[in-house]
């Protein structure tokens, strides 16, 4: 499943990505294969979310997080 | 000024490096721009203990050596270019104490560079509350170099900060971090030989961003890029690989040397605050309140700072007129030069507040947020979350509002916000649209409830609102993007407002503008001057004889006949001959030669409209006075019809051309610094033109 899949609250651990560019600036904030991520929150409009990656608060537009596939 | 030491400051966005620039350098500082770049510079001076001077330049925040936007790739240019009057001889690179993991990849790039480093752990106070134990002496000791640790927002540790830089080594004593060559051998090895470096970091940061590094020569940035074909070299593959391979480091290097408690993240008080202010309700009342603070503050707290900023001038130029002796130096000095000045410097009050409440809402975290929001609907029309603030700004002053669009990274939202925000109905418009339309709309009630002039106004914003959401759609798929469009953003913690930030914040923004924009309006105000008090050939003196003659002088009284004598002299100056010129032009949405004066003196600034109205009607009393323009004007009469030459048609005509006609000088004066070349400022004040001649023709012919 991809990071988009999960619901607020829930949390998975990141595999691979499909999009080898989006992958390289995700990288570079800290969404490691191996990270723990968590949906913290979506926005009022139902997009972009918020996540929890390695010790602080990401926002990122869904279909960003559906480029992350998860464990 | 010459320096002893020249540092660079590097780090993360949200590490509070604009904090510890002003903590080291003071009001010792200045904003300019990177040759060649439109990217702020800030550079500042420093004592050090040892008697020496330290040059402190401050780099845009970045996540890495690896730029998303045009901003950040000044980074890796500046450090690395040999020789330059901004090559560094030291790097503080600042940690964000609370945030070591992701904040020490960049430092990890840096350090490969082989710049001697010192590290300023930022933030040491909050990661200590946090329960974060770093073992300071062994992560320096693993990582060989200075690491200090410091809190800048509560100036601590600065004098050891500045210490640590009076001995910095002139050479790297930083330790490797990942094996470089393994990233890419062949290309590392041919690059390094060819443009003789022993950095195989830079050899392969050279692989990555010849393309925009301006000091490679177009045959050296080709070369390159035939050694990467030739070695099959994958830009993004490499940088995958050299970003996992770091973080491998920095998680090794962590291990041992810091302890973080496992605590809970929904429970911190962040998360509390958030599940209130980004509600899917509550988040945007909350988000609507603030804007309404914030425009109600701006509107009632400058109005008195600028009435004072305007009686100030008046003072002045009574005393200028006091003291000069009359001629047209003194008048070019009183009327154009002081004019102009304080159409600048009225300004400051609404420039100062509004960039007050920016600083204060971004340092507090709650501006990401507002983007977090309102990303989605922005997104639909062309924009960005970051452009609702300086949309929403545009109703006090497109000025400061295009100054703030600065937040926005993505280089093609920052160009549609800044070309839409000039059409949302600014406070120079309200005077014109008032005069209007108490001139033509009658103050009767309808349906009880609403009043029609009232209507009228209201009708006035929404349209501004409305049409700049349209322009921004069409130029959605008008402009090209330079790069793909990411939201990928750092949600800051909540911290409080850093109330020095704030004041610097405002003290930088008004000089800026000040000093930018100023330059242009005075030339416009001068310009605007001459052409109004000088005529072509001898006509100027004609009247004067004319109007010295005994029946005139005796019938009427020394006041009426100034004020006759001005109003032939506006009509037979230059400004007056380009009213009856553009007549034609004109003509087809229902303006005369004096609205043609008025349209042409209002180009530098809208409310000149009003002033200009009462000068062609020779007003009597001063020309501030409202009600006696309007009586003029109510009864000015048509030479052709007979009948009144406001109509209904006429006024909302000319309210459509004042609506999207960029007659701002300050605007293009703005436009122009913020984009550092002429061609968007000359494309928007065309296609604002266009859509006025066409708005008020159209209004002009249904209305007939």
């Amino acid at each position: 499943m991809t990071l988009e899949q999960l619901e607020v609250g829930e949390t998975g651990i990141v595999k691979e990505f499909t999009d080898l560019e989006m992958s390289v600036k995700l990288m570079e904030m800290g969404c490691l294969p191996g990270e723990p991520v968590k949906v913290a929150r979506v926005a009022p409009l139902g997009d972009p979310i918020a996540i929890h990656v390695s010790g602080y608060q990401l926002s990122l537009r869904r279909f960003e997080a559906s480029t992350i596939i998860l464990q | 000024m010459k320096a002893d030491i020249r540092v660079a400051l590097v780090g993360n966005p949200n590490t509070g490096k604009s904090t510890l620039f002003n903590a080291l350098t003071g009001l010792n500082q200045k904003i300019g721009n990177f040759p060649g770049v439109t990217v702020d510079k800030k550079v500042g001076y420093a004592q050090l203990p040892d008697g020496r001077r330290a040059e402190i330049i401050d780099l845009p925040g970045t996540y890495s050596l690896y730029p998303k936007s045009r901003d950040e790739s000044i980074v890796f240019s500046v450090l690395a270019e040999k020789d330059t009057a901004l090559t560094p001889d030291l790097i503080i690179v600042i940690i964000d104490a609370t945030n070591l993991k992701r904040n020490l990849l960049l430092y990890t790039q840096v350090a490969d560079l082989k710049i001697p480093v010192i590290i300023a752990l930022n933030m040491i106070d909050l990661s200590k509350k946090a329960g974060v134990d770093i073992n300071i002496n062994k992560l320096a000791e693993k990582l060989g170099v200075p690491v200090i640790p410091v809190s800048a927002r509560k100036l601590e540790g600065i004098n050891p900060l500045k210490t640590a830089i009076s001995y910095a080594n002139k050479f790297a004593l930083q330790q490797e971090s990942i094996d470089v060559m393994a990233i890419a051998p062949e290309i590392i090895e041919s690059i390094s030989k060819e443009f003789s470096t022993d950095n195989p970091y830079f050899a392969l940061q050279l692989a990555h961003q010849h393309e925009t590094l301006k000091f490679l020569t177009p045959e050296q940035s080709n070369r390159i890029e035939e050694l990467e074909k030739e070695h099959s070299f994958h830009s993004q593959k490499a940088q995958a690989t050299e970003t996992i391979a770091r973080y491998n480091y920095i998680n090794d290097l962590l291990y041992d040397t810091v302890k973080t408690p496992v605590t809970a993240h929904d429970e911190s008080v962040s998360n509390k605050i958030d599940k209130i202010l980004t509600h899917r309700i509550f988040g945007f009342i909350i988000f609507m309140g603030v804007l309404l603070f914030m425009f109600q503050s701006i509107f009632a707290w400058s109005a008195y700072p600028m009435s004072l900023i305007e009686d100030l001038f008046v003072w002045i130029e009574g005393g200028l007129r006091g003291i000069l002796p009359g001629g047209p130096l003194a008048n070019l000095l009183i009327d154009g030069v002081v004019a102009g000045l304080s159409g600048v410097l009225v300004f400051i009050p609404q420039i100062a507040i509004l960039f007050a409440f920016i600083s204060i809402l971004e340092d507090t975290g709650y501006m990401s947020r507002v983007t977090f929001m309102m990303d989605k609907i922005m997104r639909k029309v062309g924009l960005n979350g970051k452009s609702v603030v300086p949309l929403i700004g545009g109703f006090a002053c497109a000025v400061p509002s295009i100054m703030s669009t600065r937040t926005i990274e993505n280089w093609k939202d920052r160009m549609i916000t800044i070309m839409v925000t000039p059409l949302v109905a600014c406070s120079a418009r309200l005077p014109v649209y008032t005069l209007l339309i108490a001139l033509v709309v009658p103050d009767r009630n309808v349906w009880w409830l609403f009043n029609l002039q009232g209507l009228a106004l209201t009708g006035m914003y929404v349209l501004s609102l409305v049409s700049a959401i349209i322009v921004a759609y069409v130029m959605k798929f008008v402009l090209k993007a330079r790069e793909r469009g990411y939201f990928i953003m750092e949600l800051p913690v909540y911290r409080m407002p850093r109330w020095n930030n704030v004041l610097f914040s405002m003290y930088e923004r008004s000089k800026t503008f000040v000093l930018e924009a100023g330059k242009v309006i005075i030339a416009v105000s001068v310009i605007l001057w001459v052409l109004s008090s000088y005529g072509p050939g001898d006509r100027f003196k004609k009247i004067e004889q004319t109007y010295s003659q005994p029946q005139y002088t005796r019938s009427m009284t020394p006041d009426s006949l100034a004020r006759v004598v001005s109003t032939e002299k506006l009509e037979n100056s230059y400004a007056g001959v380009l009213g009856h010129v553009i007549e034609p032009v004109i003509k087809p949405i229902g303006f005369d030669w004096k609205i043609g004066i008025a349209l042409i003196t209002s180009f530098a600034a809208r409310e000149v409209f009003v002033g200009t109205m009462a000068t062609i009607y020779s007003v009597d009393g001063d020309a501030d006075r409202i009600d006696s323009v309007q009586n003029k004007m109510r009864n000015a009469k048509n030479p052709n019809t007979g009948g009144p030459v406001f109509t209904l048609a006429v006024a909302f005509s000319l309210m459509m051309f004042y609506a999207f006609a960029m007659q701002c000088a300050s605007t293009v004066a703005v436009v122009y610094r913020e984009t550092k070349n002429w061609r968007w400022p000359a494309a928007q004040f065309i296609y604002m033109t266009v859509l006025a001649y066409g708005a008020a023709f159209l209004v002009y012919n249904l209305l007939k």
